[in-house]
């Protein structure tokens, strides 16, 4: 139950959760202490997270395993071993070998490192987009609002996954990064909306009014107060949109619509290693196990993001990590379930 | 009242002794610094046909200990003592048996009737459920058919239609009175009532605590009513009890605890609450400070950091509660309550506040001052939507409809009406400075209509906002050294020209340099309107648009800004525009005062004048529904009950727009009515400084 | 309301068009079926590539090939294959089999994920809430082409054990089977079981996170207490005044949660060997063929038209706030 204990009285405490006990507001006589950068607040508050921790861990390991296993590795992913074909994991072959003698580590790792680099990029591009698009449409509202709802709503008749597969012989034998490019063009749209749904209420907030009234610019507001009061569902969403541009380029990838041979992603590979996923489950097991551990850490850490972004989140100062932790849980939840339920009320 | 009459039978069960009580209850809550110990030990009893008031601040346990009664508590709460209901344990009862108790023998009015009813289910099937959750023979159409009575019963016009509505085509009063008709639908023993007049008008508030008395009337209950404000309980309460920090530091019949206080807090509170029968400005006390957080509570009296009469002996040890003034009815907790019997002195002393002095403007006649504002005519319209998703236009809201006033330097002028009245708009009009509707705007002489983008700026410059939820009114992510800067930024100052105002600006509102490294959530709600006021202050504006700023705040609190802003004004001679819906408050501040009513201005004036005596029948109903914290005064006074609510300003009356509530009007012959209904009333001249728009207006006694 | 209902009917019949041509346009635009042609060895002589143009109309400006497909599709003909079969004739078998596997693991996921979202609302912080919480969010990170794999290797155990190949996971029935029209509906549900559950799977995880922030949000509301402090018990205080109005945001995501489906759905189809859109698609792209990328599109926009007006109905349906 998350019963606000304090339920007398006219909310002078009504913000914090947990009642009037974890209330600190500055008393008169309370020493001030020195400025903490928000960054470093953040950061401190982050790391009280123990599942967002190891979360990061866990990404930042994927990302030097990815880059830096070449390095020392026994076997390049271009390197064929003919003494060696399908051969279980060994010693040499860490995570054993295709049908041509390929090392699937290699392979594995290679995979990696495109299938995070396209994450990331989309991720960024993506959640850049929606928050300048649905920013604006829901600050200044009438015709751009308008124009941007209709474009949300074909994407909802026409999934991206559709028009990726549709114009994969278009990009085949160029460069990924056009790939790239096109997949974080076409997932913008959702969160767009959920950031204009949000606008419309940060819109009305009296901080906003305030500085409306004392002669603030528009774009000034919207960085300055609106944008950044959506700071933590952007995170939340950036992390989530890495983990769906992952999904979305190995689910492409998969069918042969996205990262086309020689070059492997783990969807390329989790591809040709289904048929025998039974029989010979190192070439399936591997690459899967790569992608959902990625996907599962980038959703944690976004999650923790949250937490430690947003002042007034249960997280932040408190001792008891065990009960913030499941504070933050249902914050997140409601943030989550409000957000596309507001999309979807707006859509009507 | 025949309804009522087969409906509930006429007398309390005539068992013997209290319906209620409770001994040593004790509730605690698990939190991330600690056990919370809401509730430490309390003790009282009611009995049948009593009303028992609790007042206490925000977080005093006053709330939890009545959802203890019914069993209501979260499941991780810790309860212990006892509560006993007619001589039977309640603690300890499981919730199927709680559940045959509940709504039968106690039921309980909330505090917030726009969330308290399920959206989905229409309302006369909810008082139903009430009925037949308990009685279990009665069928669907007996129970609905009961349901309409019970609405009846609690005021609803048309009750057989509006039984067929959804909660949220209930107006906030309609809906608290369908929670009181659930509350009473088994005509329980004991109705614990939280706060049930808090979220609303004055004039709603007056007909819901009628609505009680009616409630208790019937049923011939035990009541427990729980606020924060002593002015409402004053009439209706037969007992009180004070509580701090989840004890009750006194208790005693009402007549005796407002007329000697023997608690300083209780002291406090009272001296906290702008009077509207106040003869002359006084300032008000507020109780500075935080209540106590209630983990691991120091020893000695909780009240003591924030008392004025501490000494050391309070710290040492919590003093129970004891006679005073030689009554076992009477009784407080403060080793010092001889001092408080021997001297009997007023709070202000106590608390030590001292008048403001009044600034050199105010001296000045007020037509020899210059107009800092002016409206005139001032018209705004709405398009009427329906639905709250899928919204459609289907009429016109006149918000305001041709409003005029002016304020001079220096000067306040109150605006005043019921929730829906129009005065927001208005304001929001005022501040937006863009083309308006109808009628114009003057600031300092200009007219919005004529502004070029760099007088707009200086114009911003010179009007600033309070706004009225402190909680809002700050941006969360800014320290507040950053919400302080952000006009000055606006308004190309300097940096090192900020970086010495911030701290200027906090010490004015009395917070310290530190705070500005602090983020808002790090305040509490009469620090943060601080924070407001100062951020208003920050570019030496001339006029400061107030909408509400106190009315979210506890009484002590309030008291504390509304004396800020007294100061403030004095000293910085400036002009307020105070938007509010509370008379007394308006009492206290304001030079002149406005009272709107469905997009106009009814009755305008200087303050003594219109309170004092009052020509428009609009203005005499709200005065009459202000409680006045004196229990002697309030059962003599004759109330003004204004029947129904605000009509819809999608639709005004024709005429007088005030004649479908207006009692005089109902008391007119018929062939006087006929121009009230044809002719609508301009403001006319009463005296100096006072214009009121009625056709009949006649002195009436409202105090 | 009705009004309201058919204008926004009428707004999605115009989304569904305009998706079709923008799928048909970027088709035409980006697929060379011919290319495909010349591939052949040996290469076709030059008349065949010529006639083959012909028949394409690729003589005629795209939006006008659209206008005739549009025509056609109006008196049921889907026009023709890049191989010169008739669009239609595959469609209402494909829609069969795919409808077949959405509309039973939409149904499940739906219902189980709700139940589970309930339950572990009601039951928060405690350890099923917890089970509940890590299973959606491994689901949720897992995509639909890993646990499509996973579950058959799972089956394969299961069949195992149970000493008989129980459990189907290759096409929809047995080929040839032969038998009474009940031992045909059992042969096809032990093919059915395997695919339903990887789609519900994902339904389930999508839908029991909503719904448990949805009850969160209501259990801490006021109205509960209202409705405990009438004396109703604590169950019925939850399902009849909780659970109900938990169920109002819910309507709203059933459009977004098609569009889940869809794509979760062209995999399941590829995974498990049922010949339905999903697989038809990938198909079309291969082949370059822009007919049938267009057919499967208009398939996919009359889904989400039916989903999205359904949820339109369905909120107006929980909501009298949104009704009058």
């Amino acid at each position: 139950m998350t019963v606000t204990i304090d339920s007398d009285g006219s909310g002078e405490h009504a913000n914090t959760p947990g009642g009037s006990a974890s209330v600190s507001p500055v008393d008169a006589g309370a020493p001030g202490d020195l400025r903490t950068s928000r960054a470093k607040l953040v950061v401190r508050r982050f790391a009280r997270n123990r599942n967002a921790l190891i979360g990061l861990v866990v990404i930042v390991l994927l990302y030097a395993a990815a880059f830096l296993s070449p390095l020392f590795a026994p076997w390049s992913y271009t390197e064929l071993d003919y003494d060696n074909f399908l051969v279980s994991p060994s010693g040499s072959h860490w995570f054993g070998t295709s049908k041509v003698g390929e090392d699937m580590f290699a392979l594995v790792m290679r995979g990696l490192q495109k299938s995070l680099t396209i994450g990331l990029l989309v991720g960024l591009i993506s959640t850049s987009l929606s928050a300048i698009v649905g920013a604006t449409a829901g600050y200044f509202g009438g015709w751009v609002d308008r124009a941007m709802m209709w474009l949300v709503d074909l994407l909802l008749v026409l999934p991206s996954f559709l028009i990726l597969a549709i114009l994969s012989p278009a990009f085949k034998g160029k460069t990924w990064l056009i790939f790239v490019l096109l997949l974080g063009l076409f997932s913008w749209m959702i969160t767009a909306r959920i950031v204009r749904g949000m606008t419309f209420t940060l819109r009305e907030r009296e901080y906003v009014k305030a500085a409306r009234f004392m002669g603030q610019a528009p774009w000034r507001i919207i960085v300055k107060h609106i944008v950044p009061n959506m700071a933590s569902l952007l995170i939340i969403d950036a992390t989530v949109n890495v983990g769906a541009a992952v999904i979305a380029e190995t689910g492409l990838s998969y069918f042969g619509f996205g990262v086309q041979p020689p070059d492997v992603s783990l969807g390329t590979l989790i591809a040709s290693g289904t048929e025998s996923a039974q029989t010979f489950p190192w070439l399936f097991l591997f690459p899967s196990m790569f992608l959902v551990v990625f996907v599962l850490a980038v959703n944690v850490v976004g999650d923790g993001l949250r937490d430690a972004i947003d002042p007034n989140s249960a997280g932040g100062r408190r001792k008891d990590r065990r009960k913030a932790r499941k504070e933050y849980q249902d914050a997140k939840d409601k943030a989550r379930a409000n957000a596309p339920a507001l999309a979807g009320k707006e859509a009507s | 009242m025949t309804a009522a009459q087969t409906m509930f039978d006429e007398q309390a069960p005539s068992e013997n002794g209290p319906v209620l009580r409770v001994s040593d209850l004790t509730v605690s809550f698990p939190s991330e610094s600690g056990r919370v110990q809401a509730v430490r030990g309390l003790n009282y009893e009611v009995s049948a046909g009593e009303v028992l008031g609790i007042v206490g601040e925000s977080g005093s346990g006053k709330s939890v200990s009545s959802l203890a009664v019914m069993g209501l508590l979260p499941q991780q709460a810790r309860i212990s003592g006892s509560i006993k209901f007619r001589d039977r344990e309640l603690l300890g009862l499981s919730d199927d048996q709680l559940s045959k108790i509940r709504g039968k023998r106690i039921s309980m009015v909330f505090q917030d009737p726009l969330s308290a009813l399920t959206p989905v289910y229409t309302v006369g099937d909810q008082i139903a459920e009430a009925l037949r959750a308990h009685g279990h023979s009665m069928s669907k159409q007996q129970a609905h058919n009961r349901a309409v009575e019970l609405l009846d019963l609690v005021g609803i016009p048309n009750a057989a239609n509006r039984a067929k509505a959804f909660p949220h085509e209930f107006s906030g009063g309609m809906r608290q009175r369908a929670v009181i008709a659930i509350a009473i639908a088994n005509d329980p023993d004991l109705i614990i009532a939280d706060e049930p007049t808090t979220a609303l008008d004055v004039t709603v508030q007056a007909q819901v605590l009628e609505v009680l008395k009616t409630a208790q009337e019937v049923t011939g209950a035990g009541i427990v009513i729980i606020t924060h404000d002593l002015g409402v309980v004053a009439g209706f309460a037969d007992r009180l009890m004070v509580m701090y920090a989840g004890k009750a530091v006194e208790t005693g019949q009402v007549d005796e605890i407002y007329a000697h206080p023997r608690m300083p807090y209780t002291l406090g509170l009272l001296g906290s609450i702008p009077r509207l029968d106040a003869e002359e400005r006084q300032p008000l006390v507020p109780i500075e400070g935080q209540p106590p957080s209630l983990v691991d509570l120091p020893p000695g009296c909780p009240f003591a950091p924030r008392c004025p009469m501490v000494v050391d002996a309070c710290r040492e040890a919590e003093p129970p509660l004891s006679d005073v003034d030689g009554s076992e009815q009477h009784r407080a907790a403060c080793i010092r309550a001889n001092e408080l019997i021997a001297e009997d002195p007023d709070a202000a002393e106590v608390f030590e506040v001292e008048a403001v002095e009044e600034a050199a403007i105010a001296k000045v006649p007020r037509e020899q001052r210059p107009i800092v504002l002016s409206v005139n005519e001032l018209v705004k319209h709405f398009p009427l939507t329906k639905g709250a998703v899928f919204k459609r236009r289907v009429g016109t809201v006149h918000a305001v409809d041709g409003v005029s006033f002016d304020i001079r330097a220096g000067e306040t002028l109150g605006l005043v009406g019921e929730s829906g009245c129009g005065k927001t708009t208005t304001l929001m009009e005022i501040l937006g400075l863009d083309t308006l509707m109808g009628g114009d705007i003057a600031i300092l002489g200009n007219l919005t209509t004529s502004l070029t983008k760099q007088s707009r700026r200086e114009i911003r410059r010179d009007m600033q906002v309070v706004f009225q939820d402190p909680m809002a009114s700050l941006d969360p992510r800014m320290p507040i050294g950053d919400v302080l800067a952000e006009p000055m930024q606006v308004h190309g100052y300097s940096k090192q020209k900020i970086a010495s105002r911030i701290p200027e600006l906090l010490d004015l509102v009395g917070l310290r340099a530190e705070h500005a490294e602090r983020y808002p959530a790090e305040f509490s709600g009469g620090q943060r309107q601080r924070i407001g006021i100062a951020r208003a202050l920050a570019l030496e504006p001339k006029l400061i648009v107030l909408d509400e700023p106190v009315s979210a705040l506890d009484v002590s609190i309030q008291a504390g800004v509304i004396n800020l802003l007294d100061e403030l004004k004095a000293k910085l001679e400036l002009a307020y525009l105070f938007v509010a819906h509370d008379l007394s408050v308006v009492r206290h501040i304001a030079d002149r005062v406005a009272v709107m009513y469905l997009g106009k201005i009814v009755e305008i004036g200087e303050v003594d004048g219109v309170f004092g005596d009052a020509k428009h029948p609009y203005t005499q109903a709200l005065l009459s529904a202000i409680p006045i914290p004196d229990p002697v005064a309030e059962r003599s006074r004759e109330r003004i009950i204004l029947t129904g609510d605000l009509p819809s300003p999608a639709n005004p009356p024709r005429g007088c727009r005030f004649h479908t509530r207006c009692f005089t009007f109902a008391a007119l012959p018929e062939d006087k009515r006929q121009r009230c209904l044809d002719e609508e009333p301009v403001l006319a001249a009463h005296g100096d400084d006072q214009q009121a728009a009625c056709h009949f207006p006649r002195a009436r006694a409202v105090l | 309301m009705i009004g309201f209902l058919a204008r926004r009917l009428v707004n999605y019949v115009i989304l569904c068009l305009v998706a079709t041509f923008l799928a048909y346009l970027l088709a035409s635009l980006t697929f060379d079926p011919v290319a495909i042609l010349m591939q052949r060895n040996p290469p076709p002589p030059e008349a065949a590539i010529a006639a083959k143009r012909l028949a394409l109309h690729f003589d005629q400006p795209i939006p006008l090939r659209f206008v005739h497909w549009l025509g056609g599709v109006v008196h049921g003909d889907f026009g023709r294959t890049v191989t010169d079969h008739n669009v239609g004739d595959e469609l209402l078998p494909r829609m069969g089999v795919s409808l077949r596997l959405f509309l039973v693991g939409v149904t499940v996921g739906v219902i189980l994920g709700v139940i589970l979202g309930v339950v572990s609302a009601i039951r928060q912080y405690k350890i099923s809430d917890y089970a509940a919480t890590v299973f959606s969010f491994v689901i949720l990170s897992t995509p639909v082409f890993v646990i499509g794999p996973l579950l058959k290797t799972g089956a394969l155990q299961v069949n195992d054990w149970l000493g008989t190949e129980y459990l189907k996971f290759t096409g929809e029935q047995t080929p040839g089977f032969d038998g009474s029209w009940l031992a045909s509906l059992g042969d096809r549900l032990r093919y059915l079981i395997v695919p339903t559950l990887t789609i519900a799977l994902q339904q389930i995880a999508y839908y029991s996170r909503y719904q448990r922030s949805a009850m969160l949000d209501v259990l801490g509301s006021d109205f509960l207490r209202t409705a405990s402090a009438k004396g109703l018990t604590r169950r019925r205080v939850l399902f009849k005044h909780g659970l109900r109005t938990a169920l109002i945001p819910m309507a709203t995501l059933f459009a977004f949660g098609f569009g889940l489906l869809i794509v979760g759905g062209t995999f399941t189809e590829h995974i498990f060997g049922w010949y339905g859109m999903g697989d038809w698609l990938i198909v079309g792209v291969n082949t370059q063929d822009a007919n049938v990328v267009a057919t499967v599109t208009l398939f996919v926009a009359v889904l989400v038209l039916i989903s999205g007006w359904l949820s339109d109905v369905l909120y107006a349906a929980l909501d009298p706030r949104v009704r009058v």
